[in-house]
């Protein structure tokens, strides 16, 4: 691994509380959008004449279509208690990285315009004009955020730093400043359905070396197909599950399970993403259009149902969004979507599935939880099920499964530090600091327990822990998906 | 009628107007903002019984910043049950006759009001010194608290140090309330004491001080965790 050129956090120290350090992270910058993928999503090239007064319009606008917006920017008494709950500021130290300091960029622009404490006593407030520094300061910060939910975890209010990281994106959007990354993504998938752009035949090409893999190494005929109509389950799964490692091996994970149930499914080359990246936006529009996609596929599939993937904020927008954008999915026979993890368990559950444990026993696992999943979600008929039903699974395919420590754990977990739309090399820096917390609750449960694998249900969490766990010298094949250590155990015979 | 006392009696009536109108209009314009998405803080009861028990038992211990930060806890926990010895302590002079549970109560309850200035001494200090919280912390959260103390302050003189008539405070209170103002006693430190009152009734539903009803109309906190069970529509989503 070559060696960084900044300071990487200290792991035994990342937990608690660091100093604040002005200034620390104003170096980590976005790329802005390029003017053609901006035009494509309805967004203005450059930044607009007049964007001052245009962007406190656009605020103005989201209050009263957002209540989070309005109520999150009125009632923060500046308690501090999310302070030192972010993994950017406990890897950072940037002041504008807490939680409440992050809020604090728009509400002091809020503060000016819509409150009468700024119209009358401005800097004594804190109120601010929107100008030049301060959206200097919106594109760096709201880009340090993953929308992950930690900070509202502990706020008494439930203020949800998430929502106001959207709206600004959102707002910066409607000037002309976006993000790169996430314009180019979301392009990619109104064009060939998914995030990474991949044609049909490539995916047809994948999925065919999958079969013959599968069928080398376990005798068995297990199908990847593509656009078969008829089929009872659409398959909807981030793209990385395709192309990445180890995403591919829980598609594996996937296909075995659908294989040894005897459930007939699909994907489709034409909505063959489930990441929704217009979230991470902040874009209703956009998040609807990509969430259409999907249900155009299920329609012209004629599915009954859809199951999806190992992906986090997909599995949010899936289970608490699909229906209010593009609802109802009264046309299929199960009418929400069901996230794989169910599916498998349920079979689990039932002794439908032969499963060998012993064929993970080289791995002693231990699960993170992934934030959307965690915060914002649920699996099962109770709450909590979307923390049990992983390790439910993990527990039924593996003999040796740990525990995170509570700190860190379920609800209470830090971000992969890659989330929110901030998986993309410029902001590496940025990515390897805020994965120091939960690197550093890896790093102990290895050393202590001699855990060797981390096994999660998100796309982003993989890519990006593989990519920077090494910065922290633990190897990338410490990372795993549920489904792989299903595909490991699963039996399957010629039923 | 002293113009002393028809100054106080009409800023009395303009602060009740301001502040019960404030506090409407701010929380009916939470309530009437759509929520356009699903989006409670899982895990998340699935039943409206289950999200109210779970705000309540939240609201009593103070739940997410007992979790949160446990030294902030102590401090604004304390405050929060100060404040309802405070209001114990104040029932006695808007009502007549008042009931003797509510006199037998009045020396423990006096007990811990007159602790009043310590948390918030404390919660500025921790303002001060904390480098996190000196860096959110301007011009307003320092007022909320200096008011807040000098209310207090002003108050505990009226108690231990210099006594006004409390017979006629009483009697000025219950005429304000009953629409029928009597003359008011002009002693020093209840004007001072009743002022600052009023200066917090102006200011309340302006402030972060909303906070204190806008909880309760938190998209994250209140919304029930039943997308799957229930469809949720957007009013302006085109669906």
């Amino acid at each position: 691994m070559a060696k960084p050129d900044f300071e990487l956090p200290k792991l035994d120290e990342v937990l608690k509380t660091p100093p604040v350090k002005k200034g620390a992270s104003a170096h980590l910058k976005i790329h802005p959008g390029q003017p053609q993928m901006m035009e494509k999503l309805g967004f203005p090239p450059a930044l607009v004449d007049g964007w001052q007064k245009k962007a406190v319009e656009k605020l103005g606008e989201l209050k009263e279509k957002y209540r989070s917006v309005k109520l999150f920017m009125e009632v923060c008494v500046k308690c501090g208690s999310c302070a030192d709950k972010c993994h950017y500021f406990l890897g950072t130290g940037d002041p504008n990285n807490m939680p409440v300091g992050r809020q604090e960029l728009m509400r002091k622009v809020y503060r000016k315009n819509f409150t009468v404490g700024g119209a009358l006593f401005g800097g004594l407030a804190n109120a601010h004009d929107m100008d030049e520094e301060t959206l200097k300061e919106w594109t760096t910060y709201f880009y340090q955020c993953s929308q992950c939910r930690r900070c509202s975890v502990f706020c008494p209010f439930g203020i949800d730093t998430a929502e106001i990281t959207m709206a600004a994106r959102e707002i910066m959007d409607s000037i002309g400043v976006g993000h790169k990354y996430s314009v180019e993504i979301v392009g990619k998938v109104h064009d060939t359905g998914n995030n990474l752009g991949i044609p049909k035949p490539a995916l047809i090409g994948t999925l065919e070396f999958l079969e013959e893999d599968v069928k080398e190494a376990t005798g068995a005929d297990v199908k990847f197909p593509l656009d078969v109509e008829g089929a009872n389950v659409l398959m909807i799964t981030p793209s990385a599950d395709f192309f990445s490692s180890p995403h591919v091996d829980s598609l594996v994970g996937y296909a075995k399970v659908f294989h040894a149930a005897g459930v007939s499914f699909t994907f489709s080359s034409y909505a063959s993403e489930f990441a929704n990246f217009g979230m991470f936006m902040g874009n209703y529009e956009q998040m609807k259009k990509v969430a259409e996609r999907i249900f155009q596929a299920a329609r012209d599939l004629k599915a009954k149902r859809i199951v999806v993937g190992e992906c986090g904020h997909a599995w949010r927008v899936a289970y608490s969004f699909w229906d209010t954008l593009a609802g109802p999915l009264d046309f299929l026979d199960v009418k929400h979507p069901t996230h794989i993890c169910e599916f498998t368990n349920d079979l689990i559950k039932k002794g439908a599935l032969t499963l060998d444990k012993s064929a993970n026993d080289e791995f002693v696992v231990t699960y993170h939880d992934s934030c959307n999943v965690a915060r914002a979600s649920r699996m099962g008929g109770s709450p909590g099920g979307q923390f049990e039903i992983p390790r439910e699974i993990l527990r039924a395919v593996c003999n040796k499964y740990v525990e995170m420590p509570d700190s860190v754990n379920r609800e209470k977990t830090f971000c992969c530090g890659g989330g929110g739309g901030l998986l993309t090399d410029e902001l590496m820096e940025l990515r390897v600091k805020g994965a120091a917390p939960k690197t550093a609750a890896l790093k102990r449960m290895m050393d202590e327990k001699g855990v060797n694998t981390m096994a999660m249900i998100c796309a982003i969490c993989k890519a990006q822990f593989t990519k920077v766990l090494p910065y922290y010298d633990i190897p990338m094949e410490t990372v795993g998906g549920v489904h792989q250590f299903v595909s490991n155990a699963i039996r399957l015979g010629d039923k | 009628m002293s113009a002393l006392t028809l100054f106080y009696a009409g800023l009395s009536y303009l602060c009740a107007a301001v502040f019960f109108g404030g506090l409407a209009y701010k929380l009916a314009g939470y309530a009437l903002t759509p929520n356009p998405l699903k989006i409670p803080l899982t895990p998340q009861a699935t039943t409206a019984a289950g999200v109210v028990k779970r705000n309540i038992v939240g609201l009593v211990v103070f739940r997410a910043l007992f979790g949160g930060e446990r030294w902030t806890w102590i401090g604004g926990y304390s405050l929060h049950v100060i404040f309802i010895f405070v209001f114990i302590r104040h029932i006695r002079l808007f009502i007549n006759p008042v009931p003797e549970f509510l006199i037998n109560i009045q020396p423990p309850a006096l007990l811990f009001a007159m602790l009043l200035p310590l948390p918030i001494v404390y919660l500025f200090a921790r303002r001060v010194y904390v480098d996190r919280y000196r860096h959110i912390s301007s011009g307003a959260d320092y007022f909320a608290l200096v008011l807040l103390l000098l209310i207090g302050l002003s108050g505990l003189t009226l108690k231990f140090l210099s006594h006004s008539d409390l017979a006629g405070v009483k009697e000025f209170l219950l005429g304000i309330l009953l629409l029928s103002p009597v003359e008011m006693p002009a002693h020093p430190a209840f004007l001072l004491h009743f002022s600052l009152v009023l200066l917090l009734g102006f200011y309340f539903p302006f402030s972060k001080l909303i906070h204190s009803g806008g909880w309760a109309l938190s998209p994250t906190v209140t919304q029930i965790d039943d997308s799957r069970e229930k469809r949720h529509v957007n009013p302006w989503g085109g669906r």
